[in-house]
């Protein structure tokens, strides 16, 4: 398959000065990840992996090296037109979903869009009815984020991520939250996504939630340690079979 | 990010706090209502004086016997009676910025009719004094020279009068009443002339020919006051120093002497009021102004707070795309939200207050256009300036720690 490169990265490093100390965050990383993969990012806690994260989603500027997201060369860009592109290019689901209270499912969704002036507000909200209906909420759409349980919050958060049609999900700890069964429902849901041609990028530090992607990318010590394709990929929908149904709220409301 | 989405925005995120947006607006609302309310009652006792005083005639002069001291001594009582009908006589010969002048002799006593009786205030004037005081007959006439040569007992009284001693709807005229034990005939009603400015009842009054108050009434020889009017407003201030020259020269007073009397014009007196009412209105706005300020910086005080409380939003909203000018705009258009619509709201009450006050003080309210709009003004500069540093705050966040803020 001759897929399109999303993401290459080349000679990466970010420094950190707190004080007279000079932290280096990240030490050159090389990575590409092509249209239609599922990645993971793994490491322990100042591996760098965060930072990873936060320079992937144009959140963070590199310190050296080249960045290249769907062909846009993100060092050159201003404050501005980094905002511009994480609106166009880039979803976010965050461990903590990040939702806005007392807001709708669907007011929550319809968020990006409103920083993008081109859309109308009817297509905001067809867009984000149809985003609600791809992570199955579309019974939910007027609830408020408290009358919600984490997965199905996260699910709203996945959906936001989505309404924007972006080249790159990000996600990070999206189900460190959340319980083992109802973690294995957002990967379900993931790999769904996946499936359709999403390229995802997501943050773990839990193998088996790893072994869901098609690719690990282990960070030490601010380089990349180890990277490689997933020899026995599970599928969340296979797992979820083996996971007894029982006192799950999610399926009670 | 266009304008209406930066509104649904800042309106969205005022609604998910309305007690808060509320108690914000509450600050903006009472600052706003004040202003306009006490403007508005500054403003409406001050026309209701002035009104009061121009009904009396705006060219009114008025001349009064002045105590005066010779060698530094009072001369008390004795210099009440410099004024002569003499002056009169050379006022109205003399002065070219006089239209028309009457003498006045007053005198207090009880009035009977029947079984009624009252007490009231007799004015001994010409029949000059009607034009002068603006004031007009109801029902009968007015007296002629022959009554006033004769010292007639005639009278024209005015509505409290009538009142007090014939009951409402009565026209007494022909009727003759007592004041002071002698009969006098009515000859005239005065039309209704409500309070003056000064809370006095003018239709308290009866006034009669000044030769009989003066004679029969009060026995004395001399007036207690003269009443002219100027040809025009403008010419008060001429009728001022013609009357001046001519008294003085009448009493035969010498360049050392002080004045035996005072002569006043209404438009003067109307500018002194209408300085002191302007001050009173201003001290009243700027006490509301200090309450409006107020109300400013709990604006800033809340944003602030929500600054605070929401960071993470801020955070999440520059990561799916919001730019720090549209998070700027978002804080100041919420800010400036809270102010305007306080504002809006404080205008109601305001004028509703100043109504209510109107009613209870028995004075009509005046909410000027202009300070409905000073109000409304003062409103938008306070959001923007009270929610312009914790906009600047909230944009100059860091999407990154913003997002971890716990």
């Amino acid at each position: 398959m001759e897929n399109n490169t999303i993401i290459e990265i080349k000679g990466l490093r970010k420094d950190y000065h707190i004080g007279e100390v000079t932290v280096h965050a990240l030490r050159g990383v090389n990575l590409t990840i092509r249209e239609g993969e599922f990645v993971s990012i793994m490491g322990v806690s100042g591996s760098g992996k965060s930072t990873m994260l936060n320079i992937l989603g144009c959140l963070d500027k590199p310190s050296g090296g080249d960045y290249l997201l769907d062909g846009v060369d993100v060092n050159t860009l201003n404050k501005d037109a980094t905002a511009r592109l994480r609106n166009k290019k880039l979803g976010f689901v965050f461990q903590s979903y990040n939702l806005l209270p007392r807001t709708t499912a669907l007011e929550n969704v319809e968020l990006p869009l409103f920083y993008n002036s081109k859309v109308s507000s009817r297509e905001r909200k067809e867009k984000a009815v149809t985003a609600l209906e791809a992570v199955g909420l579309s019974k939910r759409m007027h609830h408020m984020p408290n009358q919600l349980s984490g997965g199905q919050q996260q699910r709203v958060a996945i959906a936001r991520s989505l309404v924007n049609d972006p080249v790159l999900i990000l996600a990070d700890e999206p189900t460190g939250n959340l319980d083992t069964r109802t973690s294995f429902e957002i990967m379900e849901l993931f790999q769904d996504l996946n499936d359709k041609g999403r390229t995802i990028v997501f943050v773990t530090h839990e193998p088996d939630i790893a072994r869901f992607a098609t690719r690990n990318v282990i960070f030490r010590d601010g380089k990349i340690q180890r990277e490689n394709l997933v020899s026995e990929r599970l599928f969340a929908r296979e797992v979820l079979k083996t996971i007894p149904v029982e006192n799950i709220e999610e399926f009670d409301a | 990010m266009n304008l209406t989405n930066l509104f649904k925005i800042a309106i969205r995120a005022l609604f998910r706090n309305k007690m808060r947006a509320f108690l914000t607006m509450l600050g903006i609302i009472i600052g706003v209502a004040s202003v306009i309310a006490m403007l508005a009652i500054g403003e409406g006792s001050k026309k209701s004086i002035t009104d009061e005083m121009s009904s009396m005639g705006t060219n009114l002069v008025m001349i009064m016997p002045n105590f005066q001291r010779r060698a530094g001594v009072s001369l008390g009582a004795s210099s009440s009676m410099a004024l002569k009908y003499t002056d009169v006589t050379a006022i109205r010969n003399e002065a070219a910025s006089i239209a028309s002048v009457s003498p006045t002799v007053n005198a207090n006593g009880q009035v009977i009719y029947g079984n009624q009786n009252t007490q009231t205030s007799i004015y001994g004037v010409s029949e000059e004094y009607l034009d002068i005081r603006k004031l007009k007959i109801e029902t009968g006439r007015i007296f002629n020279d022959t009554e006033m040569r004769s010292m007639s007992k005639v009278c024209i009284v005015g509505q409290t009068v009538v009142d007090n001693l014939f009951g409402e709807d009565v026209d007494p005229v022909g009727l003759t009443i007592r004041i002071k034990n002698l009969p006098f005939e009515i000859i005239g009603t005065l039309e209704d002339k409500g309070e003056s400015g000064m809370g006095q009842d003018q239709d308290d009054v009866i006034l009669a020919p000044y030769t009989t108050v003066q004679r029969r009434l009060a026995a004395i020889d001399y007036i207690n006051g003269i009443y002219c009017s100027a040809v025009s407003e403008e010419k008060s201030a001429v009728a001022i120093e013609e009357i001046t020259e001519i008294l003085r020269r009448t009493h035969k007073l010498k360049e050392s002497d002080e004045d035996d009397f005072r002569v006043m014009s209404q438009s003067e007196l109307l500018e002194t009021v209408s300085t002191v009412t302007n001050i009173l209105k201003l001290l009243l706005g700027a006490i509301a102004g200090i309450s409006l300020l107020v109300g400013g910086i709990g604006i800033m005080n809340i944003m602030l707070v929500s600054v605070t409380e929401r960071t993470r939003e801020i955070g999440l909203r520059m990561s799916i795309g919001g730019r720090g000018k549209d998070i700027l705009r978002q804080f100041l258009v919420e800010s400036m939200l809270l102010s305007i619509v306080g504002g809006i709201f404080g205008i109601i009450f305001g004028y509703l207050i100043a109504k209510l006050a109107g009613t209870l003080l028995d004075m009509p309210p005046v909410v000027a256009s202009s300070s409905v709009l000073l109000a409304f003004a003062v409103c938008f500069v306070i959001g923007v300036f009270f929610g312009w540093y914790p906009a600047r705050k909230a944009a100059s966040l860091n999407p990154i720690d913003a997002l971890r803020y716990e």
